[in-house]
């Protein structure tokens, strides 16, 4: 392999890198923002509050 | 404009096929059609993805300024997020131009970088100048003010792009390659046909990404908004 198809080997490699990291980190970003959405799916709804007043008694 | 809009309408899936083939007939056209530089020789091949690449994050700058407008000028309640995550996209294919610019550099020239070119200085002052976008967006608290503050900003930032591409005709000195002139290309046959399929495919990339990148962002805020509910 010659010094230029090194350079030009680097280069390229550079890209697909670069590219590929930047994928990864999305589909790590987007496999964790399904898991919160399945989360909030599955969480059970807050249980009414009682709207009556509240008194002191004796 | 039409063109974009239809892109908008391609489902994602279609796209990154598309996008997937075409850099495929890209890199192989670079490596097994296109002929060598008569000067540069085999080194030359790094110009069809790094001068690609650099249009691609000027593309995305200016994307990044055209929506931070409608932000500002028609109060579109999209697009604040739509012009960060372009700028992100940006920031990301400049570090790319700088890095395979540096090893291109290394080849030429023999150095990885020469402070005395403007071409080189200027699109590192707008990388870095796009860098700090992120810290002004994340230095105010989510709301109207943060949209403002970096709609702003970003529009600024746009005036860079043609300083940054017409330094190299400003400039005495060419030690950097001039390849787009008044007379159009600097080059023509396989050379061309192959630097137009690469540009191709890397604004097609570039465009799967945002759309993959702004689905994520908006269901991030989405989330966020359910948990405060």
């Amino acid at each position: 392999m010659t010094t230029a198809e090194k350079y030009v080997t680097a280069a390229y490699c550079v890209v697909f890198a670069g590219v590929l990291v930047y994928v990864v980190l999305i589909a790590l970003k987007l496999q964790r923002l399904e898991r919160e959405v399945d989360e909030l799916e599955h969480r059970e709804p807050k249980p009414a509050e009682d709207e009556r007043e509240t008194v002191s008694v004796g | 404009m039409r063109v974009v809009a239809r892109l908008y309408r391609v489902p994602l899936p279609t796209l990154a096929i598309a996008s997937l083939v075409l850099m495929t007939v890209a890199l192989t056209l670079v490596f097994y059609v296109a002929p060598n530089d008569a000067n540069q020789g085999f080194s030359q091949r790094i110009f069809y993805f790094h001068v690609s690449i650099a249009f691609t994050a000027y593309a995305c700058f200016a994307a990044g300024a055209w929506k931070a407008l409608l932000h500002l000028w028609k109060r579109d309640p999209r697009a604040d997020l739509e012009s960060y995550v372009a700028v992100h996209q940006g920031v990301i294919f400049g570090t790319l131009v700088l890095l395979t610019g540096s090893i291109w550099a290394k080849i030429s020239w023999g150095h990885w970088w020469l402070w005395g070119e403007d071409e080189l200085v200027l699109f590192l002052v707008l990388f870095l100048f796009y860098c700090a976008y992120f810290m002004l967006r994340f230095s105010v608290d989510l709301g109207p003010q943060r949209a403002n503050l970096s709609a702003v900003y970003a529009l600024f930032g746009v005036v860079l792009i043609p300083v940054s591409f017409l330094a190299i005709r400003i400039a005495k000195s060419f030690v950097h390659p001039e390849v787009f002139t008044l007379h159009g290309p600097n080059f023509g046959g396989w050379i061309l046909v192959t630097y137009c399929v690469a540009q191709a495919a890397l604004l097609l990339f570039a465009h799967t990404l945002y759309r993959v990148e702004l689905a994520g962002k908006r269901l991030d805020a989405r989330l966020r908004e359910l948990r405060l509910a």
